[in-house]
C-alpha cells in the first residue's frame, strides 16, 4: 500500500490518469444515481434494485455484442426494453409498497434485486463481460497518460442522456406532473394528477436511465450478475452526499465518487473495491449525521 | 421566588425568517405562566430552543442555575425539563399502562436498571395518574387506538409519570372538545399545586390561559411585546393591536 | 404459565433432543433448522421489537466463527503458519485439547462479537431507518472482502478448522446439541427480557425514538445492549456451524450477506416481527420451504427464495403472527375498545365528571 502512495507522489502523471478515468466512469455514476433520486424525491423509494438494472443494461449490450451488432444500438433497445420491464416492476410490486413503512419499500426492492441477481447468475453466468465498442485509445502526454476513446463517447452520450432527461423533466407534461407529484402528492391528486400513473412513470423512467448507464458501463468497464449491489451502494452515496434535489450536486458528488474509487482502488489494491465503497458510504453517512447534529436533526 | 427558567437574549433564525428576536423571560418556580401570541410569533421555536430541539444563534438559556443552551434534548429531559407536543407524541403500539412504565424518570438509571422488573410502587403511581387524568378505564388499550383527546391526556399523564421540575405545554386544549376543556384545566391547576410541577403554557384560547396563567409572556413578530398578568395583558393595547392586526 | 403452554414447550424441546436419535440423516439439516431460528431471533431484536432493520447481522456470524478458529488453532499452532499452509499443516492435539480448544472458541466468538457490537454500534446509531439498514448491508459486505484480503486468517483461502478427534456420528451429535442449546438458551433468554424494562424500552424506541429521547431514555445504552445481545448469541452460533462445516471462508461461509444475511430478515418478517414466536414460526417455515425448493427447484431455488421475500413484504407484511393477531387481538392479550354504542357511553360518562 506504501509502494502505490510512493509511486502516486512520484509520479504526478498517474494522478492524472486516475482522475480521468474516475471522471469518466463517474459521469456514468451519475446517471443511475440521478435516477435513484428521482425514484426517491418522488416517491420516497430507496430503490436496492438500482445496480441490477444497471447490469440488466449491461447484459442487453453484451447481448448485442455476441451477435456481432454494435453496442451503440443497445441503447435505445436498453432504454425501450428497461422501461417495459421498469413499468412492469411497478405494477407488480413497488406500486404496493408506497406510502407504508420505509423499511417494506426498502425489503421490496432488495428482494427483487436477489431475484434479478441470482436470475441474471442464473442465464448468464457468474464471469465478468464487457461488450466491446470496438473504439481506439489516445495517449496524452506522451503515452503516459492513455483513455480509450470508448469512455470520451461514454462521457458524451451520458451528457447527452442527462440533457435529455432533465429537459423532458422540464418542458413536457409528465416532466411537471412528476414535479408536482414529487412536491406533494396529495395537491397533485386534487388538481387532477394520476398519481399512480406518475409513479409508473418516474420508475419506469428511472428503470430506462439505470438500462442506458448499463450499456455504457459494459461498453468501458465490465458487469457481472453480482456487481449490482454495488452500483446500488454507489448511487446511493451519491444521493446522500447531494441530497435530493440537487442535480449539480449529483453529478459533482458522481464524479467525486468516481475518482475516490480509482485512487483507493490503486492504493489498497482492486480486491478491496467493494470495502472501499462501503468505507466511503460509512463516512459519507458519517458525515451527514455531524452536520444533522449540528442543525439537531437525525438523519432520517 | 426562585426562577426556575432564565431565557437570557435568545435569537433564532432560519434563512431569511427572524423566528425568535433578543428574547429574555422568566419562569417562576411553582407557578403557571403563559405564552401568547398571534400566529407565528415564534412561541414553539422558543420552546424548541428551550427543551434543546433547536440551537440558538445567541443568548443563553439556563435552568436552575445550569446552562443549557447547547443540552441535547436527552440530557434537558433528565434535569427535569419536560415539553409536550400540539400533535401528540405516545408510543402507539404500546397499551396506555406500558406508555407510562416508561414514563418513569431515567435520571439515576445504571445499566443494571435495564433489565430489573418494574417494583409495586410504580405500577400503582401508573394507576394513581392514569385515574388522575381519567383514562384509568382504558389503560389496557392500545395507545394508538385512543382519540385525539384522549391521547393528550396520555401524553399529559406521561409527562406528570416523569416527575419533572417544570413541564412545557405546547397548546394542550387544542383539538380538544370544548366539553373536556374545564376538566383539563382543572388537572392542570392540580398538577401545579398538589404536585408542585412549574407549568409553562402555550396558549390560544384566552380563556383558559386568562384563568389559568399567574403570569403571561406575549410575543409579537418573535420579539417580546408584553408581560404581565392576565388583567394587565388583557387591557395591554399592544397585545390587542398585535392580535387584531395580525387578523 | 397455562399447562398447555408448558406442555407445548416440553414437548419442542422433547423433539429437538430426539431428533438426532430418531432420524440421524437429518442431523445437520435440524441443526441448521435451529441455527435460522437463533438467525431470525436474534435479528427481532434489532428489527421487530426495536424497529432498527439491520442488514447486516450476518457480520457477527462470521466474525464469530473467525474468532473461534483463531482461538482453536492457535491452541496447537501459530495461527499464520497454519492459515499459510491450507490444511497441510500437519498437527498433534489431545483430544482433551481440542475439546478445551472447541470451549475457548464458542466463548471467545460470543464476547468478540459483542466488542464488535459496541464498536460497531457507535459508528452506525446514529443513523435511523434507510440509512441503517444500508450502513448494516455495507458493513457485512465490507467485511467479506476485508476479511478475505487478510493473509493472517487465510485470506480468500480460508481455514480448515482442525479435525474432530472421534467418530463422525458423534461428531455430528455433538455439534447439533451445541446448536439446539444455544437456540433454545436464546429463545429463553429473550422470553426473560422482553418481560423486564428492556423489551419495553426497545419497544418504546421503535414507536417514537423522538420521544424517547425527549423523556429522557438512555437510548444508547438500550441499542447498544440490544445490538451486543445478539451479536452474542449469533458469534456464538457462528463459531459452532464453522467446526461443522470444518472449512471456514469469507464469502460463501462466514459472510454470506445477500444469502443467509437477508435470510434473517425474511424469517422474521414471514412468521411476524416484533413478536416472540414469530421469529420461530418464519425461520421454521423458511427452511422447509428452502429444502424444498433445493430438491425440487435445483438451479432456480435463490431466485424462488428471493421472490418469496418479495411476496411477503409486498403482500403480507405483518407475519403469519400479524396477521393472527389482527384476527383475533383478545387471545393475545391485546385490548380491543367495544363496538361503538358501549364505548361512546363511557366517553359521555367521562366527560360529565
Amino acid at each position: 500500500m506504501l509502494d502505490n502512495l510512493s509511486l502516486l507522489i512520484q509520479a504526478p502523471l498517474l494522478n492524472i490518469q486516475l482522475l480521468l478515468d474516475g471522471l469518466l466512469i463517474g459521469a456514468i455514476f451519475a446517471l443511475a444515481a440521478y435516477g435513484l433520486a428521482l425514484v426517491w424525491g418522488v416517491m420516497n423509494v430507496k430503490n436496492l434494485a438500482q445496480g441490477d438494472f444497471v447490469i440488466m443494461g449491461g447484459y442487453i449490450a453484451t447481448s448485442f455484442a455476441q451477435h456481432d451488432i454494435h453496442p451503440f444500438f443497445a441503447l435505445p433497445a436498453a432504454i425501450v426494453l428497461m422501461f417495459g420491464f421498469g413499468w412492469l416492476c411497478y405494477v407488480s410490486i413497488i406500486r404496493r409498497v408506497i406510502g407504508r413503512d420505509i423499511f417494506v419499500s426498502l425489503l421490496a426492492t432488495f428482494g427483487l434485486a436477489l431475484v434479478l441477481q441470482q436470475a441474471l447468475n442464473l442465464i448468464f453466468g457468474s464471469d465478468v463481460q464487457t461488450a466491446d465498442a470496438g473504439f481506439k485509445t489516445r495517449f496524452f502526454f506522451g503515452g503516459q497518460v492513455t483513455v480509450a476513446d470508448t469512455k470520451f463517447i461514454a462521457l458524451v452520450l451520458a451528457g447527452v442522456l442527462a440533457a435529455c432527461v432533465v429537459l423532458f423533466m422540464k418542458k413536457s407534461r409528465m416532466g411537471k406532473a412528476i414535479r408536482a407529484t414529487a412536491q406533494d402528492a396529495r395537491a397533485a391528486r386534487v388538481l387532477g394528477v394520476n398519481t399512480d400513473q406518475v409513479y409508473a412513470f418516474t420508475f419506469a423512467l428511472n428503470s430506462a436511465i439505470c438500462g442506458a448507464a448499463g450499456v455504457l458501463v459494459a461498453m468501458i468497464w465490465v458487469i457481472q450478475p453480482y456487481y449490482g449491489i454495488v452500483h446500488s451502494i454507489r448511487s446511493f452515496i451519491i444521493v446522500v452526499l447531494a441530497g435530493l434535489g440537487n442535480l449539480p450536486g449529483v453529478i459533482f458528488g458522481a464524479l467525486f465518487l468516481g475518482s475516490a474509487e480509482q485512487f483507493s482502488s490503486f492504493i489498497f489494491g482492486a480486491e478491496f473495491q467493494v470495502a472501499s465503497v462501503v468505507c466511503i458510504l460509512v463516512l459519507v453517512l458519517i458525515y451527514r449525521q455531524v452536520q444533522s447534529a449540528r442543525h439537531r436533526q437525525v438523519v432520517e | 421566588m426562585r426562577t426556575l427558567i432564565d431565557v437570557r437574549n435568545v435569537s433564532k433564525s432560519f434563512g431569511g425568517v427572524i423566528a425568535n428576536h433578543d428574547i429574555s423571560l422568566k419562569v417562576p418556580e411553582g407557578e403557571i405562566t403563559g405564552l401568547i401570541g398571534p400566529n407565528g410569533s415564534g412561541k414553539t421555536t422558543l420552546f424548541n430552543c428551550i427543551v434543546g430541539d433547536q440551537l440558538t444563534d445567541s443568548g443563553s438559556i439556563v435552568f436552575q442555575e445550569k446552562e443549557i443552551t447547547t443540552l441535547t434534548v436527552q440530557k434537558i429531559a433528565r434535569l427535569g425539563l419536560l415539553r409536550t407536543f400540539q400533535q401528540t407524541h405516545i408510543y402507539a403500539n404500546m397499551n396506555c399502562i406500558q406508555n407510562m412504565l416508561i414514563s418513569v424518570p431515567h435520571r439515576t438509571e445504571k445499566y443494571v436498571d435495564m433489565f430489573r422488573p418494574y417494583r409495586r410502587e410504580v405500577y400503582e403511581r401508573v394507576d394513581e395518574l392514569l385515574e388522575f387524568v381519567g383514562l384509568y378505564s382504558k389503560r389496557k388499550l392500545q395507545a394508538g387506538d385512543l382519540s385525539f383527546g384522549q391521547q393528550k391526556l396520555l401524553e399529559f399523564a406521561m409527562a406528570l409519570m416523569n416527575d419533572p421540575k417544570v413541564l412545557l405545554l405546547d397548546e394542550p386544549t387544542a383539538g380538544i372538545n370544548p366539553t373536556l376543556i374545564n376538566g383539563l384545566i382543572d388537572r392542570l391547576k392540580r398538577a401545579n399545586k398538589e404536585l408542585g410541577i412549574t407549568l409553562f403554557v402555550i396558549e390560544h384560547n384566552m380563556r383558559v390561559i386568562m384563568n389559568l396563567a399567574e403570569h403571561i409572556y406575549c410575543l409579537a413578530h418573535g420579539e417580546l411585546l408584553a408581560q404581565g398578568t392576565p388583567d394587565e395583558i388583557q387591557h395591554d393595547q399592544r397585545v390587542i393591536d398585535a392580535y387584531l392586526g395580525a387578523h | 404459565m397455562k399447562p398447555s403452554v408448558i406442555a407445548l414447550y416440553v414437548g419442542i424441546v422433547l423433539a429437538g433432543i430426539a431428533a438426532p436419535l430418531v432420524i440421524p440423516n437429518y442431523t445437520f439439516q435440524i441443526a441448521v433448522l435451529w441455527m435460522m431460528i437463533l438467525f431470525a431471533l436474534t435479528w427481532d431484536i434489532m428489527g421487530g421489537q426495536m424497529g432498527y432493520n439491520s442488514l447486516g447481522n450476518i457480520f457477527f456470524f462470521g466474525a464469530g466463527m473467525y474468532i473461534s478458529a483463531v482461538v482453536q488453532v492457535a491452541q496447537f499452532a501459530p495461527v499464520g503458519e497454519y492459515t499459510a499452509a491450507f490444511g497441510a499443516y500437519q498437527v498433534e492435539f489431545t483430544d482433551a485439547q481440542y475439546y478445551t480448544g472447541l470451549a475457548l472458541g464458542i466463548v471467545a466468538a460470543g464476547i468478540g462479537a459483542i466488542f464488535c457490537a459496541v464498536i460497531l454500534g457507535a459508528c452506525v446509531f446514529g443513523l435511523r431507518g434507510p440509512y441503517f439498514a444500508i450502513g448494516t448491508l455495507g458493513l457485512a459486505l465490507a467485511a467479506a472482502e476485508l476479511v478475505g484480503g487478510w493473509e493472517w486468517v487465510g485470506g480468500g483461502g480460508g481455514i480448515s478448522m482442525p479435525v474432530f478427534p472421534g467418530d463422525p456420528d458423534v461428531r455430528s451429535k455433538l455439534f447439533y446439541y451445541i446448536v439446539f442449546v444455544l437456540a433454545i438458551t436464546t429463545f429463553g433468554f429473550l422470553r426473560w427480557l422482553y418481560t423486564t424494562r428492556f423489551g419495553l424500552a426497545i419497544n418504546a424506541i421503535r414507536d417514537n425514538e423522538s420521544k424517547a429521547e425527549a423523556m429522557g431514555l438512555h437510548t444508547k445504552r438500550y441499542k447498544t445492549a440490544a445490538w451486543s445481545i445478539a451479536a452474542f448469541f449469533l458469534g456464538m452460533v457462528g463459531a459452532v456451524f464453522g467446526n461443522m462445516v470444518g472449512f471456514i471462508e469469507p464469502l460463501e461461509v462466514a459472510f454470506p450477506t445477500v444469502t443467509f444475511g437477508i435470510f434473517m430478515v425474511a424469517m422474521s418478517l414471514l412468521g411476524g416481527k416484533g413478536t416472540l414466536w414469530g421469529p420461530v414460526l418464519g425461520a421454521t417455515l423458511f427452511h422447509v420451504i428452502k429444502e424444498l425448493t433445493w430438491t425440487y427447484l435445483l438451479g432456480w431455488q435463490w431466485v424462488a427464495l428471493g421472490a418469496l421475500i418479495v411476496v411477503n413484504v409486498v403482500f403480507f407484511q405483518q407475519g403469519i403472527l400479524g396477521w393472527a393477531m389482527d384476527r383475533w387481538p383478545e387471545k393475545f392479550g391485546i385490548v380491543v375498545e367495544p363496538a361503538h354504542g358501549e364505548g361512546r357511553a363511557v366517553g359521555a360518562q367521562e366527560a360529565a365528571r
